[in-house]
């Protein structure tokens, strides 16, 4: 055909980032022939992924220098310093290029009449418009409310947080954790990178300490008043840890013909539509498999597959959170 | 393994079906879907010009608007939204009327139990009364998964708030062809085995979902049967009214 000879005429002259942006599929098909990506990963394969802990507070901006480089870092200062500078629990993660703040901030309040022994937890997914062209401020972007709601859906039915620990006097007092996540640089695999940042800052949560006062009110307990001898007993002795029970960690895979690539980047998951994100929990139960549609069909043997990926990248994931964990226990 | 639901349906049984179509004059397609108490209405206008900002010129655009029954909009529906645009624009044929904006709007009448599946499979009823250009139709249902490792098609609300888990299907429609059946195998499977979206609430363990997911393949085919029977229906009109 004389369009096809046109076309491979035009791609044997051009420049490869110019037939990378006239013709994605074709740039990224030619890849998959060869089993590799235009990053040189393999099919299977997700990107280096960070975690650090505490980095909303004022203490460690000095880590906030180390991991950014460029014109971004500015931008996160004075957002970390200013927004979240007193949060009880936060993490920072980066899976490759997408970068995920994940903020925690304790609240006492009633609990509800249906579980008066139970505390709560209201997650809420940010995407600024810092974080892609394609985000522009006012509107908030439907992926936003979407994912939102995917990251609520998860952390509650994993089990991950016991909402009876959250409680501070029975059918009186419980803590309503705030969870909200900043999307910072968004580059593919966004929920991964969320559920990853948010479970990191659950590791990190320190419940403050917190008394009861003469009015039968909850006060906060200060850290100048703790090395003085207090008036009251505290409710909750020390700052205390959640208990994590097996948390869950996700996977992100992309279904072109019969190829599956884990961990997508922005670009190919643009060109490529059919996305599945499976969470396992570290017993590896299977918490979601989330396929919303796509012109690829999942036949049983591409979801195991996707699921064994998944399995893989727990193991992965664990490590980097404990030793992230480990890391902030020396400091 | 014998089990006792509510309202006295055996594990595989699924709710009673209705579908009318062109419920609203208005509208281009419309139809009034039902599975047990389950109701949704939907609708379809199009297609109309231009499309939205981000998308595709060369593709034909689709918008779904999910209204609930009681309450603002909010991040469920959104979610709702997304899943049912993105099987929309997998089962339509897009290069048909490119620059164009189909909206769809599904609206909540009740809901007790199943309520995506149920808006789907109203959804797909609703294109094809509208003549909107379809490669084949989408069949949704929801498996739910109890403390015992029992399987349960098509729960109702009740039902879903006690289980252990609970998945929403959607699959292909089955096809009826005259091609020979080898030909129209992909990797070796028919068509309808692939999935074309799932959700999932709560943990369960892989096998129990590959179960869940044999189990609504199973129970899919009864769907599309049903769907084949009350789409050909309306087109056996009284010659005599022909002029």
């Amino acid at each position: 055909m004389t369009a096809a000879n046109g076309l491979s005429d035009l791609s044997s002259e051009m420049e490869v980032d110019a037939f990378r942006r006239l013709f994605p599929l074709r740039y990224h098909e030619q890849h998959l022939l060869k089993s590799v990506r235009p990053d040189a990963r393999k099919l299977g394969s997700a990107r280096d992924t960070t975690v650090a802990l505490g980095l909303a507070n004022s203490t460690d901006q000095l880590l906030l220098y180390y991991l950014f480089s460029g014109v971004v870092q500015t931008y996160i200062c004075i957002f970390a310093a200013g927004a979240v500078a007193s949060a009880d629990g936060s993490a920072l993660a980066k899976i490759g290029s997408t970068t995920m703040l994940a903020a925690i901030k304790m609240e006492v309040m009633t609990p509800t009449v249906e579980s008066p022994d139970e505390g709560s937890l209201a997650i809420e997914f940010h995407m600024p418009p810092i974080c892609s062209p394609l985000v522009r401020p006012g509107r908030p972007a439907d992926v936003a409310s979407v994912i939102s709601k995917q990251l609520s859906d998860t952390i509650l039915s994993s089990g991950m947080i016991d909402l009876k620990e959250l409680c501070l006097v029975g059918g009186k007092a419980a803590w309503m954790a705030y969870l909200d996540i900043y999307c910072l640089d968004a580059d593919g695999a966004l929920f991964d990178a969320a559920l990853l940042s948010a479970v990191a800052a659950f590791s990190h949560l320190n419940i403050p300490v917190v008394s009861l006062n003469d009015d039968g009110r909850i006060v906060l307990v200060s850290e100048d008043t703790v090395q003085l001898k207090l008036e009251k007993e505290p409710v909750n002795t020390e700052k205390r840890k959640l208990k994590l029970n097996s948390p869950p960690f996700s996977l992100t895979c992309i279904l072109h013909k019969n190829y599956i690539l884990a961990d997508p980047i922005a670009e190919e998951e643009s060109i490529m539509e059919t996305v599945v994100t499976v969470v396992l929990d570290s017993s590896y139960q299977l918490v979601s498999l989330y396929k919303p549609g796509g012109p690829i069909l999942g036949h049983t043997s591409i979801i195991q597959d996707c699921v064994a990926l998944a399995r893989q990248r727990v193991k992965e994931l664990q490590n980097v959170l404990n030793e992230a964990i480990s890391d902030m226990e020396i400091d | 393994m014998e089990v006792d639901r509510k309202d006295g349906r055996t594990a595989n049984q699924l709710r009673p079906l209705t579908c009318s179509r062109n419920v609203l004059n208005r509208a281009h397609g419309s139809v009034s879907w039902s599975q047990g108490e389950t109701k949704v209405l939907a609708a379809v206008y199009g297609p109309n010009a231009g499309t939205k900002k981000n998308e595709n010129p060369e593709k034909a655009c689709f918008e779904v608007i999910w209204k609930p029954k009681t309450g603002h909009v909010g991040k469920a529906e959104k979610e709702y939204e997304m899943i049912l645009k993105r099987t929309v624009q997998s089962i339509c044929v897009l290069n048909v009327h490119p620059n164009t904006t189909t909206s769809i709007i599904i609206q909540v009448v009740n809901d007790d139990g199943a309520l995506l599946p149920c808006a789907l499979n109203a959804l797909c009823v609703a294109l094809v009364d509208a003549g909107i250009p379809l490669k084949h139709l989408a069949v949704a249902i929801c498996c739910c998964l109890a403390d015992s490792g029992d399987i349960l098609l098509d729960p109702s609300k009740l039902e879903e708030q006690i289980m252990k888990a609970y998945v929403y299907l959607i699959f292909p429609n089955s096809t009826l062809s005259v091609l020979p059946e080898e030909s129209l195998k992909v990797i070796g499977e028919p068509m309808e085995h692939g999935l074309i979206a799932s959700s999932t609430h709560g943990v369960m363990s892989v096998d129990d979902y590959i179960g869940c997911l044999e189990r609504g393949r199973a129970a899919t085919a009864k769907l599309s049967d049903f769907l084949r029977r009350r789409l050909q229906s309306q087109f056996q009109i009284d010659p005599s009214k022909l002029g």
